[in-house]
């Protein structure tokens, strides 16, 4: 009972939330923003593998989301599309063929991040931060100068292939994957840094000199740990593009790996569930604060004294959300969850589920 | 893992031939040569910054020696990545420790095993037969040497928040935990106080006796190195001064002099 509790409240959970979207219950916003929701827990987990576990600090993960949506885009209009000639496959071939197509945007990305982990194997910290936001203007700048992909113009196009998904049968199919997709995300992390093999990330991280003298392939490891969270955030931005129906380089900059990194730190490092919970805050907070009536709400007692001043929403959350930051930081610098894991701070809830 | 009786062969451990290592215009290790053999308690003693630890980090590899070999169990090692080295079976703790300490003592032990763990990324994610296998063996492994070395209960401590002497054992545990030929003691008892210092001794006598193991040491402490090892090296601005039994280097004029000074001769 205690092995699956979480298991089936997760699939009751999925299921639920499909159900509502099918059926109106939630509407098309609700369902972006929980796909948002979605997207955001896959890259903070999976940059919180970098970043958290390994104690490496990079800040170019974006750059990883948009290989990834760019080739499973390419390729989603090559099979599906009509704007490189006729569809190579039957549109009936979609439900199969969609998630290979993600997976293979984010197998490229995993290659892409040897550009990362290379460097990684002499280079830390500050060094490796700057190697990676190269490697992200790198990224965009190449893919601005393609005029095969729209170059810095985007591209569109996607549209199709959920079109394609929509004729077998009419239901909230982006919200489908994006759901098993994340699901996907947890596991194969939450897996992966419980095993011996994974522990030798954290090895690296609290002492690089004693893990490779104690036989840990020092090297190896970085790069399959780099691989694993570049391929995930590949996948994230294959998906974003689907959502979206449009790519461009400029919105994988680096104000999207800031983005990601935020969430990191404030969930707290190396903890898989605070990236999670993060993630959720973070997207929610971004967008109730996107609301005219709450910001006004917020900002009443000071528009009280100054009633010539009009603040506007989108400007005053991006005072906010830094401040908020800002304070979480001061008072709280470990994060939501410091590096520790949800059962760890509630020692109850273990009682009632196993995660692994 | 004890082995009571313990079945030694004859081939050298290690060997070393002309080992040289400069940094810029500094000699800090000159034509180094040892040759040990198996089941033998070796020192390696030597005024502060003699290059004691230099020859620790190129026989462990994380120096190229700019001159000279090193053969383990008869295969040279230049070139290799520490962790092949100690996957040669030439394992060593720090003379600051080294340990995981946001990590377990277990999982401490069971990361060691990590070269020899024989499952991947694949098998990790996907709790193959083997990875279950794996991972069942290594702790069983990892709690047998933890029990031998009366460790067990502090198996899911974190290393930070155990006594320093503990702290020395677990590193000493961790070592042997990678099945080494050869293990490397880089100043065993820095730190340590009299009492514990003297735990560590019968700690060093019992793993020699038990464990199918030879062991060199540097050590700064006389009475450790003195009363533990059969064969002592002693090494000044890079160079071999003396060697030889403890009652031979403790009146040798070469290693009194590099200690003390010229005057008091």
């Amino acid at each position: 009972m205690k092995k699956y509790s979480l298991n089936m409240l997760l699939v009751v959970f999925a299921i639920g939330l499909l159900f509502a979207a099918h059926f109106g219950i939630i509407d098309g916003y609700i369902q972006i923003v929980v796909m948002t929701i979605g997207i955001n827990i896959m890259m903070s987990t999976s940059l919180n593998l970098v970043n958290g576990n390994m104690g490496e600090f990079t800040c170019g993960h974006a750059a990883f989301m948009c290989i990834g949506a760019y080739i499973s885009s390419i390729l989603s209009v090559f099979c599906f599309g009509t704007k490189f000639g006729e569809p190579l496959l039957p549109a009936a071939s979609v439900l199969i063929v969609f998630p290979i197509i993600l997976l293979i945007g984010g197998a490229v990305a995993a290659v892409s991040s040897l550009l990362v982990s290379v460097p990684s194997f002499k280079t830390r910290d500050d060094y490796l931060a700057i190697i990676s936001i190269a490697v992200n203007y790198m990224i965009i700048s190449a893919i601005e100068n393609l005029d095969f992909v729209g170059g810095s113009r985007g591209f569109q196009g996607m549209k199709d292939t959920t079109w394609a998904m929509i004729d077998i049968f009419d239901g909230p199919w982006m919200l489908f994957w994006v759901i098993n997709f994340t699901i996907f995300t947890v596991w194969v992390i939450r897996r992966f840094i419980s095993s011996t093999y994974g522990k030798g990330v954290n090895a690296i991280s609290q002492d690089e000199v004693a893990a490779e003298i104690m036989s840990v392939n020092t090297n190896k490891i970085k790069i399959i740990n780099f691989m694993v969270a570049a391929g995930l955030a590949g996948c994230a931005g294959g998906l974003y593009a689907h959502i979206i129906g449009y790519v461009n380089p400029q919105s994988f900059n680096i104000l999207k790996s800031t983005e990601a990194l935020v969430m990191v730190y404030l969930g707290g490092m190396g903890s898989l569930s605070g990236a999670v919970i993060s993630a959720v805050i973070f997207t929610g907070l971004l967008e109730v604060l996107r609301s005219q009536a709450i910001i006004d709400g917020l900002l009443s007692p000071v528009t009280f004294m100054f009633p010539d001043w009009e603040p506007s929403a989108g400007v005053i959350k991006w005072v906010m959300i830094p401040l908020m930051l800002i304070i979480v930081m001061q008072f709280r610098p470990e994060g939501i969850m410091g590096n520790r894991e949800l059962g760890d701070v509630f020692p109850k809830l273990k009682r009632f589920y196993r995660f692994k | 893992m004890a082995q009571t009786q313990v079945q030694r062969d004859n081939a050298p451990v290690i060997e070393i031939n002309g080992l040289t290592q400069r940094f810029g215009g500094l000699t800090a290790v000159d034509d180094f040569n040892v040759k040990l053999m198996p089941g033998k308690l070796t020192g390696l003693i030597g005024p502060n910054g003699a290059g004691k630890t230099t020859v620790f980090n190129l026989v462990s590899g994380f120096y190229q020696p700019t001159e000279g070999q090193i053969l383990v169990g008869g295969k040279p090692t230049a070139g290799f990545k520490p962790h092949k080295v100690t996957a040669l079976g030439v394992a060593r703790t720090f003379q600051n420790i080294r340990l995981w300490n946001d990590m377990t003592v277990l999982d401490n032990i069971r990361v060691a095993q990590h070269y020899w763990l024989g499952y991947g990324f694949f098998s990790s994610v996907f709790r193959t037969k083997r990875y279950k296998q794996r991972e069942t063996q290594i702790s069983e492994e990892a709690n047998e040497l933890l029990e031998v070395f009366d460790l067990k209960r502090f198996a899911d401590e974190f290393p930070k928040n155990l006594p320093y002497g503990t702290q020395r054992k677990l590193e000493i545990a961790r070592a042997l935990s990678t099945h080494p030929k050869l293990l490397l003691l880089d100043e065993p008892a820095a730190g340590l106080n009299s009492h514990d210092v003297k735990d560590l001794i019968r700690l060093i006598r019992w793993i020699y006796d038990n464990f199918d193991v030879s062991i060199w040491m540097i050590e700064h402490h006389m009475d450790v190195v003195m009363e533990l090892c059969s064969h002592i090296k002693v090494i000044d601005f890079g160079q071999t001064i003396a060697e030889g039994t403890p009652e031979e280097i403790r009146n040798h004029p070469a290693v009194i002099t590099a200690y003390l000074g010229d005057d008091v001769i």
